[in-house]
């Protein structure tokens, strides 16, 4: 069965990906990482023996088929090589998030009962050997940069270097092992266990065998076209899938080149270095960028600004219609060629769009105007639609059909339903196995025919058919006179301003809606710096009165412009606050990809909506915090609660009636 | 009692050698006013010592001394069981030791990577000309201690701010950059002068961290001057106090907490 499938007979797991790419084009780039101020590269032949060293030492450790092998650390060469290395011996791979506090960590090691665990420093090890009394099965950790921890007990620590090490002098003994290993992974064998962030509840370890991740790559690759001499930048969190599918089945799939940045610090400068031709990010990553554009461009000189204005107002008017195709008059293609030399074209090279053939956003919706900004510069920004659940692909824009307000159309192979509440369903090959060691989840979400519930709420348009999604069909609710409360559609629209970072709008089964509001300390604090506002914290400069002035401000604004749209004028926000403090994931806030949990915020805050609902002019709250190292702490402050103007909804008046 | 060639194992598993540095009974006068008076101590390789004391307690000076910027009126300091005679700056360089200010002493204008590059200079043995020509002998010394400088880069984790003008740092940054350059050199002796004044409580933890693995990673022995009594007591192996020009109290964190001259003279004294 599998074997018919294009997966192509003996092509059914990484290694033997690997091995493929390693003999066909050996001499190419396979990973590049900058260290030491330069770019350090490994071609597929040297990778392919790195891993298989890996591999042989980790037998050597004692790894058996179908153990968990848990990683946690930044994106480098070395831990997609202990992905790769642990699928090669049978074992499974567990990417966690590196920023997870040591809780977190020993929840999930926990579930899926790691003996061993590759950690990137001392950071991460600390953490295990924090939890590690909590968890029977483990037994071995390795490590990658050495540094401060040459004191540590090393009964069970092992650097990653020695670990090689060991597998290349125990070469003879147990290469014969490592092949037959390798020679009896199948479509079916599990490739990657990922643990899904979950704005909701516990995370739960999502399986993916080898099918769903080689047939979503391939699929993928071939919809883009992508090829050997593409090149990626690898910085989002290796326990994302989006990344495992980038990062390790297409580059594995397609053979292109995977360059991890020096730091998480110096991702902008490695970026513009690298130039890459494929990119992924979600869309804050483009609404930080275009801040600090915005920002750097209010601090330029006049001509400098007046030229990027000018020019910006040409690319949006005819720039996405070019990027399309479509037809454009003369003299506007002209302008554009010039606006291209003079501005597009420097700018892109500063981003380091330059090179970009296509480039990727998802995980959340992205502001319409955010994404026509970089459209119009020329970048095939596209969007898609994924989950976890489906290794990433659900829906795809094709080039050429665009658009801001849709997620595109059925990725290939794939496809969807949406049943009479609008609910979205899709079955592709790239369906999860099922969630580990949870058959009723895996039965609540997935049902005997592969139907796998998005949990999204959406339709398809009529003409286009693109599909276009509403909101978390859990989120969405009712107000109290019955019509439509969407949360994410209003959050959405604030968050498009570079002031306001996060969003959180309530008023499920209420008469009107409140928000909560967190302001980008980026942008606000530039603003404050040139109007001579002084602040010493977040907390200052969220509760100074201009500045929620000019949140009160924008405010109104989305408020008209949601009042426009007859079936959700209800979402105007009536009242809202500045938070005193950001909402994070270290408080379970948000998740570890940064979307917000609307119930534990919910919950966590509720005496400040319940001021917003009785009318107080202002609420005293106290709210614990966690620190980066787990300790806790408490921020104290006053809010004001503001009013903005509320646009009459004309159109619900009438239909309460 | 340990001899001056002992050495010991500390409770973290580090071994701290014999006597690197010894100051017999050093006066300093500026004038009339007695900065130092007849203090005797010493330090050890491979360990961090402090020197703490209130504010004008002559602990400045005593590292001037030590790093022989100043030369004691009376006393003796032996560097590795020799007498030492008073030497040029770059001649204390070219003996392993380098040192921080209390006051950043960067080259403002200059990027990171440039400043912390002077650090090597010492290294560096083609003249003006060559370097200017930079091909063949000038080029390969500079790959040579780049690549030393980039290790340093790398191990106090400022990457991001390589090509950046110092000018344009923050201070704890600043602080960083100054720990990069003096590490530049690969001294065997590290002389800090309070690395940790007026940061805030990451900045200082984050310092802390960088000075214990410098101790760890390259076993340089480490002097420093410091206020901030929690953060001394937390770093150093011994401690020495001193106050109005006089040491008052020599030991482990622990003797000294527990030291009266100690407390009294940081908490004061009742006078009833």
């Amino acid at each position: 069965m599998a074997q018919t499938q294009s997966g192509a007979a003996g092509l059914q797991s990484m290694p033997a990906l690997l091995e493929r790419n390693a003999r066909e084009f050996g001499g190419k780039p396979a990973y590049r990482e900058k260290e030491f101020g330069i770019w350090q590269c490994w071609t597929w032949a040297e990778a392919e023996k790195e891993i298989e060293a890996l591999a042989l030492g980790l037998i050597n450790l004692g790894v058996n088929e179908g153990d968990f092998v848990a990683i946690i650390g930044r994106n480098r060469p070395y831990l997609y090589w202990s992905m790769v290395a642990a699928q090669s011996v049978g074992a499974v791979p567990v990417p966690l998030y590196q920023d997870a506090n040591a809780e977190e960590m020993a929840y999930v090691l926990q579930h899926c009962g790691a003996r061993f665990v590759i950690a990137g420093d001392q950071e991460q090890v600390d953490k295990v050997i924090e939890v590690q009394d909590q968890l029977q099965q483990f037994e071995h950790l390795i490590y990658l940069d050495p540094r401060g921890l040459r004191k540590y007990d090393h009964h069970t620590l092992h650097e990653y270097s020695h670990v090689q090490n060991q597998g290349r002098a125990a070469y003879d003994e147990w290469i014969t092992d490592l092949k037959e290993r390798r020679a009896k992974l199948t479509y079916d064998s599990t490739c990657v266990m990922l643990y899904t962030s979950g704005t909701t509840g516990k995370p739960k370890g999502v399986v993916l065998s080898n099918r769903n991740i080689i047939e979503s790559a391939k699929n993928a690759c071939e919809f883009d076209g992508l090829k050997r001499d593409d090149e990626i930048l690898a910085y989002l969190p290796m326990a994302w899938v989006g990344d495992f599918i980038f990062s390790i089945g297409q580059a594995y799939w397609a053979g292109f080149c995977v360059n991890c940045p020096e730091s998480a610090e110096t991702m902008m400068t490695d970026l513009r270095e690298i130039g890459p031709s494929y990119y992924f990010a979600p869309p804050r990553v483009f609404e930080n960028q275009l801040t600090n554009v915005m920002i750097r461009m209010e601090d330029a000189g006049k001509l400098k600004r007046n030229m990027f204005h000018h020019f910006m107002a040409h690319a949006k008017k005819v720039g996405p219609a070019i990027l399309d195709g479509k037809p454009v008059g003369l003299m506007d293609k002209l302008k554009y060629a010039l606006g291209n030399v003079l501005v597009y074209g420097p700018l892109k090279d500063t981003l380091g769009f330059g090179n970009v053939r296509v480039g990727y956003t998802a995980g959340e919706a992205i502001g319409p105007e955010i994404f026509e900004f970089y459209r119009s510069l020329g970048i095939n920004l596209k969007q898609l639609y994924g989950q976890t659940e489906a290794s990433v692909f659900i829906t795809v824009q094709p080039d050429g059909e665009v658009r801001a307000d849709t997620v595109g159309v059925p990725a290939p192979d794939v496809e969807i339903k949406i049943d009479d509440n609008g609910k979205i369903f899709y079955r592709s090959p790239g369906v999860f196995v099922e969630y580990y060691n949870n058959p009723d989840s895996t039965a609540d979400t997935k049902d005997a025919e592969g139907w796998v519930d998005t949990g999204d709420a959406g339709f398809f348009e009529e003409g286009s058919g693109h599909l276009r999604i509403i909101d978390r069909a859990k989120d969405v609710g009712k107000m109290a006179d019955g019509s439509m409360f969407a949360p994410k559609y209003v959050e959405n629209k604030l968050k498009f301003y570079p002031d306001i970072l996060e969003a959180v709008l309530f008023g499920n089964g209420k008469d009107r809606c409140v928000a909560f509001i967190n302001i980008d300390l980026t942008a606000v604090g530039n603003w404050a710096e040139r109007n001579n506002v002084a602040y010493a914290s977040y907390q200052e400069l969220a509760g100074h009165p201009r500045v929620l002035e000019t949140i009160s401000e924008h405010v109104a604004t989305v408020n008209q412009s949601v009042a426009e749209d007859p079936m959700l004028s209800g979402c105007q926000i009536h009242r809202f606050v500045i938070l005193h403090k950001e909402l994070d994931a270290d408080d379970g806030e948000m998740t570890r990809t940064r979307k917000v949990r609307r119930v534990i915020v919910e919950d966590k805050f509720k005496e400040i909506i319940e001021a917003m609902y009785d009318g107080s002019a202002e609420i005293s709250t106290t709210t614990e915090v966690t620190y980066e190292d787990g300790r806790k702490g408490s921020i104290s402050a006053t809010l004001s609660i503001m009013d903005p103007i509320v646009t009459a909804g004309v159109v619900q008046r009438v239909a309460a009636e | 009692m340990l001899d001056q060639s002992d050495s010991y194992v500390t409770e973290d598993g580090r071994t701290i050698g014999g006597v690197v540095m010894e100051m017999q009974n050093i006066t300093l006068r500026f004038g009339g006013v007695v900065a130092i008076q007849d203090i005797s101590f010493d330090i050890r390789e491979g360990e961090i010592r402090a020197i703490i004391g209130p504010n004008g307690a002559g602990k400045s000076s005593m590292l001037n001394v030590i790093s022989g910027f100043y030369i004691p009126q009376e006393g003796k300091v032996l560097f590795r069981g020799k007498e030492r005679p008073p030497m040029r700056p770059y001649e204390v360089a070219q003996q392993g030791i380098a040192r921080t200010f209390q006051n950043i002493a960067l080259f403002e204008g200059m990027s990171v990577l440039d400043n912390v590059m002077t650090g090597r200079l010492n290294y560096m043995k083609t003249n003006m000309f060559q370097q200017a020509i930079w091909k063949g002998k000038a080029e390969k010394e500079e790959t040579e201690n780049r690549e030393v400088v980039e290790k340093i880069i790398d191990f106090l984790e400022i990457q991001a701010i390589r090509k950046t003008p110092v000018s344009r740092l923050p201070y704890g940054l600043k602080k960083r950059v100054e720990l990069a350059r003096a590490l530049a050199a690969e001294p065997k002796l590290l002389l800090l002068d309070e690395p940790m004044a007026g940061m805030n409580v990451e900045e200082k933890e984050d310092m802390s961290r960088f000075i214990l693995d410098v101790n760890d990673e390259f076993g340089t022995t480490i002097a420093l001057i410091e206020h901030d009594m929690g953060v001394v007591m937390d770093l150093s192996d011994r401690v020495v106090v001193m106050d109005y020009g006089k040491k008052i109290g020599d030991g482990t964190p622990d003797e000294v907490r527990n030291n009266q001259d100690v407390i009294d003279a940081y908490l004061g004294v009742s006078h009833d």
